[in-house]
């Protein structure tokens, strides 16, 4: 299957990157990893007729810690984050990193991509939702941070301008006392998740939760943060009332579309249940237990 | 109506081996090795990303060569099946594949086998759980996957040695 002939541009710089795409207009699309950009324009899903190739700007691929921040260059791949030790210090960062589609997929794809892209089902959106997460953006009017909170607009929609791009993601390092998951349900490794939670948990003394954050992915036009799920847990216990509260509050909030992954109702059904299994797994990594898990294939 | 698009001229090393040619953007990784440079052992079985039977190294990464554009490995270095026998000796993956019956059809094994090869450069004594999250990304609809498995873990043991 061969995409529709484009021109191909090869940017040096994000400038130049951001200056091509302002030229180009609408017919010019960016490559980065191209792990769904190449698959789309094979099935002719996109046919962009120019395409601007990021791949060889160079500095724009690395994990690094500062000042309480890890800061990740777009062209990062998903691959040198799972094998980062800097990511590797945040749990969350490490089952989402590991677990995005197969080694191969792994070894293209891109952090700034994955964002940038915006789909629905992508795995990263949810989880740094539960984290405090900027993203910081070139354009032609230069540069700007844009809160992850408010990047997303709708699906496949975000809210950088037309000749805008990601040039880093910034994440603060939770506090101690504080621990995440993320679980992302599948049917197979290459598929994007059928339904997929984030919780991070920051927890006080006798095991009162202080703060949390859960977000749901695949669920919804965007990833969603469940915000009554999180009141259910933020002053209490965890206990069971407390985490079958939150996990009835994420439940409501999920608003799945039935499709061949499986039924809204099912999908509901299974954020209920992911929600109850991350807020366990959140909870013992908190306590600085080594937990394993990552996506879980049906 | 066509308008004319301008060929990139890319240098790419294919198993050792420095090649040079001028290539229409759209043209895909496995495509120019198998059309181009006659390299057949890379197979393409899906074509959308999913099955794993084009996976090549591309400096040193696990890629699949139908999501990859050609022009994206210029300056770069691939591995194809064909690069893993040296001097007339299989390669100790191939050969575990074969004592072990890994394949039966044989359309995957090109694929399962650079999987395999990138798995055991990163980490040359895998458990079997690493071994089975390294191939997720290769499907095999003959053997199961159980001899594939007894036969990457013979290999790691004998280049262990």
């Amino acid at each position: 299957m061969y995409p529709r002939a484009f021109h191909y541009h090869r940017a040096r710089s994000l400038e130049q990157a951001s200056s091509l795409l302002a030229e180009l207009g609408e017919e010019a699309k960016v490559l980065a990893g191209g792990q769904s950009l190449i698959p789309l324009m094979k099935l002719r899903l996109a046919s962009p007729g120019h395409l601007v190739d990021l791949n060889f700007v160079p500095g724009l691929s690395y994990v690094e810690q500062n000042d309480g921040e890890i800061r990740s260059g777009a062209l990062t791949r998903h691959a040198e984050i799972e094998s980062s030790p800097v990511a590797q210090q945040i749990p969350i960062l490490y089952d989402c990193a590991s677990g995005i589609a197969d080694v191969q997929v792994r070894n293209r794809g891109t952090l700034g991509g994955s964002l940038a892209e915006a789909d629905p089902s992508g795995d990263w959106a949810p989880v740094l939702l539960t984290l405090s997460t900027a993203v910081r953006c070139v354009g032609p009017q230069g540069e700007r941070t844009i809160p992850l909170s408010k990047f997303f607009l709708d699906a496949y929609t975000t809210a950088l301008g037309p000749a805008e791009l990601v040039s880093e993601v910034v994440v603060q390092i939770p506090p101690k006392n504080s621990g995440g998951a993320y679980l992302a349900f599948k049917r197979c490794a290459p598929v994007y998740a059928t339904a997929s939670v984030a919780v991070h948990l920051t927890v006080e003394d006798k095991d009162i939760c202080k703060d949390a954050r859960i977000a749901l992915g695949a669920v919804g036009l965007t990833a969603i943060r469940a915000q009554q799920a999180e009141a259910a847990l933020r002053g209490q216990a965890f206990t069971k009332k407390s985490i079958d509260a939150a996990a009835e509050a994420a439940h409501a909030a999920a608003e799945p579309q039935s499709d061949m992954r499986g039924s809204a109702e099912y999908k509901r059904g299974l954020v209920g249940a992911l929600v109850k299994r991350a807020i366990e797994i959140a909870l013992r990594r908190s306590r600085g237990e080594r937990v394993e898990v990552s996506h879980i294939y049906v | 109506m066509s308008e004319t698009i301008e060929r990139v001229p890319i240098r790419v090393t294919v198993n050792g081996k420095g090649y040079q040619r001028e290539v229409e953007p759209r043209l895909l990784l496995v495509d120019f090795l198998r059309e181009e440079l006659d390299l057949t052992g890379t197979h393409i079985g899906c074509d959308t990303s999913y099955c794993g039977a084009c996976t090549v190294l591309l400096n040193e990464a696990s890629v699949k060569s139908c999501t990859v554009f050609a022009v994206q490995a210029d300056q770069g270095e691939v591995l194809t099946v064909e690069g893993l026998e040296q001097d007339g000796h299989l390669h100790p993956l191939q050969q575990a594949f074969a004592d072990h019956y890994g394949l039966q059809c044989g359309y995957c094994t090109p694929g399962l086998l650079l999987s395999a090869c990138h798995l055991l450069v990163k980490n040359p004594h895998p458990t079997e759980q690493q071994i089975r999250k390294a191939i997720a990304g290769n499907t095999c609809r003959c053997t199961g996957y159980q001899n594939i498995l007894k036969a990457i873990q013979a290999a790691a043991q004998s280049m262990g040695k």
